[in-house]
């Protein structure tokens, strides 16, 4: 025998079901009264906020193509100086009207999600190489067993995409693309397919 | 909180063997909505390292009390009721504090009050079926609920949930982020349920299942399950090798 390591193992994922915004975005789901507002709802950005103001808009499709009516999407991104605002960010602080996190459910009817929030600056890589602008992206669903990752970059920053450690070790280039969310005038447009030809890059973080 | 020095390290890799996989036929809706490619590696940069941090001035006084946080005043919801306490510990066993824990469920007749539920079990007036709470400074959480019901649910043609209470979970990064779902001790419908079955390894459900524990139940009140939740642990910081930046 040798010693024991004591790890823990992670608590399993299980999917969020169909009900998770009763948990998540009670007020949407029609249940008033106990929740002021939904946690990570509105809009990501004052009359303060240091940035650019853009809106995040998109769909989730499922494998015949149809827009998931029922995903949560989490996004978590930097201020306008690369800076996330979390205590393990060590390197400056976060401007303090950019809190870089929130969740809105699809609509209920279209499947539509959108984020009012800021284009984000750019955040070294571990070896100091600057990532390109970029969003992180969280989905979670019915059918959904375990939390899927993926992040979104601008279509307005083709050399800063150029020179992304990530996007440009990417083997098969011709699913870049599926990482790049369209930027036309003040609105990003970004679709997240689940499966199929342009099935989006997820990431295991 | 305690004044600690931030982490700073990337998390352990995920045991993509330990969760589900995402394709999982046995639980239908998964079929479509599974990812086919393999995923990206991505260590951990400042982006998965960081996460959002929440105060406890967003918790209400009522918000880990589904007995009461909905029901009319003076009234309670209908039920069998139960503590659900625990802690959220990461990998290496560490409490995770300032975690914050949103918890929702069915109510004792299996029964979710949303506007796309049709199960015919009645909704009970006096529950609305969710709540939240952050951790303490050991990563401690409790609230009170009722025991909510089993109930069928549309996949074969006779697939019922087990009785279970839907959890999400932040610790202090994006990448521990976490959806799952705590069953009771001793409930044979955990072992026929097909959202269960996703879950390769019986060790993994059985860490999902919450043990009855007598000795802190509240006398003449509630019965108490304990019910601890795992995050991603985080590496140890031996050696300063990275460059400027992370």
């Amino acid at each position: 025998m040798v010693q024991q390591l004591h790890y823990l193992k992670e608590s399993a994922s299980q999917t969020a079901g169909p009900y998770v915004h009763i948990g998540c975005t009670p007020n949407f789901s029609g249940i008033t009264g106990v929740y002021e507002t939904d946690l990570g709802s509105g809009s990501l950005v004052n009359d303060k906020t240091r940035g650019e103001r853009i809106t995040i808009r998109g769909f989730v499709y499922d494998g015949a193509m149809t827009p998931l009516k029922d995903a949560l999407i989490e996004i978590w991104q930097a201020d306008s100086d690369g800076f996330y605002n979390s205590p393990s960010e060590t390197r400056g602080k976060a401007d303090p009207n950019f809190f870089g996190w929130a969740r809105q459910p699809g609509d209920m009817a279209t499947g539509e999600f959108a984020f009012e929030t800021i284009k984000p600056g750019k955040v070294p890589f571990r070896d100091g190489r600057l990532m390109a602008p970029h969003v992180n992206f969280w989905i979670v669903a019915r059918g959904i067993n375990l939390g899927l990752n993926t992040r979104m970059y601008f279509s307005d920053e083709e050399e800063a995409n150029a020179a992304d450690p990530i996007l440009s070790r990417i083997e098969h280039r011709v699913r870049v693309p599926t990482l790049i969310g369209k930027r036309e005038g003040d609105t990003v447009t970004f679709n997240i397919y689940l499966q199929g030809e342009n099935e989006t890059i997820f990431f295991d973080i | 909180m305690k004044n600690i020095l931030p982490e700073t390290t990337p998390f352990f890799p995920r045991d993509r063997e330990w969760h589900p996989p995402a394709f999982t036929p046995g639980y239908k809706t998964s079929v479509l909505r599974s990812p086919q490619r393999a995923l990206i590696s991505l260590e951990g940069t400042k982006s998965e390292i960081t996460g959002p941090v929440f105060g406890h001035n967003i918790i209400g006084e009522f918000d880990n009390d589904l007995i009461v946080n909905y029901a009319k005043p003076g009234e309670m919801a209908i039920g069998e009721r139960i503590l659900v306490y625990g802690r959220v510990l990461d990998e290496r066993g560490v409490g995770v504090p300032g975690a914050l824990v949103e918890f929702w469920q069915a109510n004792a007749g299996g029964r979710y009050r949303h506007k796309k539920e049709t199960y015919l079990a009645p909704l009970d007036p006096n529950f609305g079926g969710f709540g939240r709470t952050i951790t303490d400074e050991n990563g401690g959480y409790f609230f009170k609920t009722i025991k909510p019901g089993p109930y069928p649910w549309p996949n074969g043609v006779n697939d019922w949930r087990p009785a279970h209470i839907h959890f999400s979970v932040f610790g202090h990064g994006f990448a521990q982020r976490l959806i799952t779902q705590m069953y009771f001790e001793g409930d044979p419908m955990i072992w026929i349920c097909p959202i269960v079955k996703t879950i390769p390894d019986e060790n993994a459900i059985k860490g999902l299942i919450a043990a009855l524990d007598m000795q802190n139940t509240i006398p003449h009140d509630m019965r108490a399950y304990k019910f601890d939740i795992i995050l991603r642990g985080r590496r140890s910081t031996f050696f300063e090798n990275r460059k400027e930046g992370n």
